[in-house]
């Protein structure tokens, strides 16, 4: 097995201090994130945590339980780039003078499905989002043209095979969990990749 | 006035009292059942302990010498009684002395709840005095941590503290208090326990069809083998623990922080795991077929080289923590739960067997490690005393009814290998962190934890040294500890492995010590230092037979070494005698 990028998605509480608990999980291991995001979830209340990694999945898996295991995450789930659609958002910021001379920046800003948020006299700003291959790729086009600035934000995912956190949220909120529910379901699948 | 205040909770009309934020942590703490603080005042936990003074015939405060020696002490009461351990501390240098403790408590899943103050809110960031960002500073190393700025928060945040401290796998929780959230005026309604959290899940429904699943690898085994750890304790299941391997008839081996959990004479009980464990249960590991691990979490200590663990065994691990399974060691059972409810169901699986010649294998190389090893450190023959003989003297004396409380090193080492347990909770040593200087103010928690025990703790000359100034404490309060140091005049567990690994280049482990016996009186403790044989047994006699506190210094051997070890690195199979 080699190391490859996995999507970790938490569900937690939105409380003070938690993503420090969360990113020393990563800090302790001496792992590096490539990504996180955080932003609130389909569960009023319930924040979302989005943290991309490079690792071995026998890491991430270890990785994962420690962090359920924190007492203000409800779920962590870790994913393969298969199972999950993600996207990234990129913001471009380039000379106007040279969009208007040049025709084909725009052809090529087109044909890379980007947008224009802010046309100014002195500048505007593009917008795309994707893969992060692909807006790598607009960011070698510009570059030629004189690129003034370039950010991307961090991925946000949906995994394909979740029904959401609704049920889950409410299995959690009874006081005495009913015998139907299952909770160490890991057990079920130690290998496979979805859900621990 | 306070002492209404809960009974008032329970009429049906709520009535409200306005009371400050200090005197909620301590109505909290008294709803909780707390006996006992450890703790040290300071600027900003100053209005906590102004309304400490209130309650003072509810609440007793020790006020120790040092925030570390207050945070070992509780962590001392919470093993010693199975409570959580309390402990307060002021902001800045009074929360990061703390550290140390909290990394210790998390660790050993020990139960605390810590409470710090806080410059004031309005403050928060600006490099004030004795402001420290208590919160990150402590992530690391709490189960909880959470900072509390408004008073009307702190019987929700308080009860939520205790619930998180002592439930599923236990921990330390730190909450952070700011000085104007002490102060608060706000109206009280009353404490209500926790309950329920619902991100946090202490105790997960038992799947069954695991625990048979295991009893039936159980029942197949010819030589089942059950590693235990501190999780029977924490677990309150002995009991079960206990019947668990009678009826299945499974040689048992504990860890040094499952020491205590059954009687060390017990028929199946056949010694202690790990690097400094008994040569049949490290080399017998690698020869089992089932391997049941209960309660312990694979230390790297306890396995030695991994790609080398009970390869050919069948693994089954009852656990309350989730993330240990799979963690260390590739389990192929795995059962979540409180051992307390797991090995119940389990034992009512398991087929009523004995073992025994395969408990047999483990007398005959306990024989071996007696000729090669026990026998010359407990009856040794040369003038120079050894540390296994201190031991087999107090077990003489104690009958193995005392609480031992340990440091860390050579002479923890030696404790844990010969002293006899009886009775539950009665080893308290710093296993996962190994903190040097944890023996001396744990002893004195321990003995408000079991104030009927006797509490005796080991400590080396090197970790004594660390956190001498508890003494204070003792004298001052009048403690009934009695203090062992077995003094070789090195810092024996490092000097060890300089002459094993490091070609005897002795690196900085020469330590000088005080003399003793006077830096005692000089606390209004007696004591006695003996290096001769015809006094040892005598001198600790007295120890035990004197009232209130007392310190014995026994001049050991210098450069005696622990022994079997299994080098680190190395295979448990490749345990060395000597």
């Amino acid at each position: 097995m080699n190391k490859q990028e996995f999507t970790i998605t938490v569900y937690t509480e939105n409380h003070i201090g938690l993503l420090v608990r969360i990113a020393t999980m990563f800090s302790r291991r001496k792992i590096n994130i490539e990504s996180l995001n955080t932003s609130p979830s389909e569960e009023e209340g319930i924040h979302r945590f989005t943290i991309v990694i490079n690792e071995f999945e026998e890491v991430v898996r270890k990785l994962a339980r420690q962090i359920e295991k924190q007492v203000e995450v409800l779920k962590a789930y870790y994913n393969t780039n298969d199972e999950i659609v993600w996207q990234e958002l990129a913001l471009y910021k380039v000379s106007t003078d040279e969009i208007a001379e040049k025709v084909q920046v725009e052809r090529l800003l087109r044909e890379h499905g980007a947008r224009a948020v802010v046309i100014r006299k002195d500048y505007t700003v593009f917008e795309t989002s994707g893969h992060r291959e692909e807006t790598d790729k607009l960011v070698a086009v510009l570059a030629p043209y004189g690129l003034i600035e370039f950010v991307r934000s961090a991925r946000v995912a949906i995994i394909k095979a979740s029904h959401g956190f609704h049920e889950k949220l409410r299995e959690f909120e009874e006081a005495t969990p009913g015998e139907e529910q299952v909770e160490n379901e890991f057990l079920n699948k130690q290998d496979s990749v979805f859900t621990m | 006035m306070m002492e209404t205040l809960v009974a008032k909770k329970e009429t049906v009309e709520k009535q409200t009292q306005t009371i400050n934020g200090s005197q909620a942590v301590l109505e909290a703490f008294v709803a909780e059942g707390v006996d006992t603080i450890f703790g040290y005042p300071g600027g900003a936990i100053m209005p906590i302990y102004d309304a400490l003074y209130d309650y003072h015939d509810k609440l007793k405060h020790i006020l120790v010498r040092h925030e570390q020696g207050g945070i070992h002490a509780g962590q001392g009461y919470a093993r010693a009684s199975g409570r959580v351990g309390v402990v307060f501390g002021t902001s800045g240098p009074g929360a990061t002395n703390l550290v140390t403790g909290l990394a210790d408590a998390m660790i050993d899943s020990t139960p605390l709840v810590c409470i710090t103050g806080q410059v004031f809110a309005h403050l928060l960031g600006t490099d004030a005095f004795q402001e420290i960002d208590v919160i990150n500073i402590t992530t690391p190393v709490t189960k909880w941590n959470y900072q509390v700025t408004d008073a009307t928060e702190i019987p929700a945040v308080l009860a939520k503290a205790f619930y998180i401290a002592r439930t599923g796998r236990p921990g330390p929780v730190l909450i952070d208090i700011t000085k104007n959230a002490q102060l608060q005026q706000f109206e009280y309604e009353g404490y209500t326990p926790c309950t329920h959290i619902r991100s946090y899940r202490p105790k997960p429904i038992v799947r069954k069809e695991f625990v048979a699943e295991a009893a039936e690898l159980i029942n197949k085994a010819e030589k089942p083998f059950v590693i235990f750890g501190q999780g029977v304790i924490l677990g309150k299941a002995e009991k079960e623990f206990k019947a668990f391997i009678e009826k299945a008839g499974i040689p048992a081996a504990w860890t040094v922080m499952g020491l205590s959990a059954l009687e060390t004479d017990h028929p199946l009980n056949v010694g202690m795991l790990g690097m400094h464990g008994n040569y049949g249960p490290n080399v017998l590991t690698n020869d089992c077929d089932v391997l049941i691990a209960i309660g312990m979490r694979f230390d790297d200590r306890v396995t030695g080289r991994l790609d080398k663990y009970a390869k050919q065994a069948k693994v089954i691990h009852l656990d309350i923590d989730p993330s240990e399974i799979d963690k260390n060691v590739k389990t192929t059972v795995g059962v979540w739960g409180d051992c307390k409810e797991t090995l119940p169901l389990l034992t009512k699986l398991v087929e009523a067997k004995q073992h025994s010649a395969w408990v047999q294998r483990f007398h005959d190389h306990m024989a071996e490690e007696v000729k090669e090893v026990i026998h010359a450190e407990l009856n040794p023959s040369g003038e120079i005393l050894t540390m296994g003989e201190v031991i087999r003297n107090l077990n003489e004396l104690t009958e193995g009814n005392a609480i031992i409380v340990t440091d860390v090193g050579q002479h923890q080492m030696v404790a844990c290998r010969y002293a006899k347990f009886n009775k539950t909770k009665s080893n308290i040593t710093s296993g996962g962190l190994g903190t040097m200087g944890f023996g001396l103010p744990a002893a004195i928690g321990a003995k408000f934890g079991a104030p009927d025990r006797e509490v005796i703790t080991i400590i080396g000359d090197g970790g004594f040294q660390m956190t001498l100034q508890e003494l204070g404490t003792i004298m001052q309060n009048e403690i009934d500890v009695k203090i062992l140091i077995l003094n070789n005049q090195f810092l024996g567990m490092v000097r060890q492995w300089q002459q094993l690994f490091m070609d005897k280049r002795y690196s900085f482990v020469d330590i000088a010590s005080p003399d003793y016996v006077t830096l005692a009186k000089a606390y209004r403790i007696e004591g006695q230092s003996v290096s001769k044989r015809e006094d040892l047994h005598n001198a600790l006699s007295t120890m035990l037979r004197h009232k209130g506190s007392y310190l014995l210094e026994v001049m050991v051997g210098k450069e005696n070494n622990v022994f079997p070890m299994v080098p680190q690195g190395c295979s448990v199979s490749e345990i060395r005698l000597k």
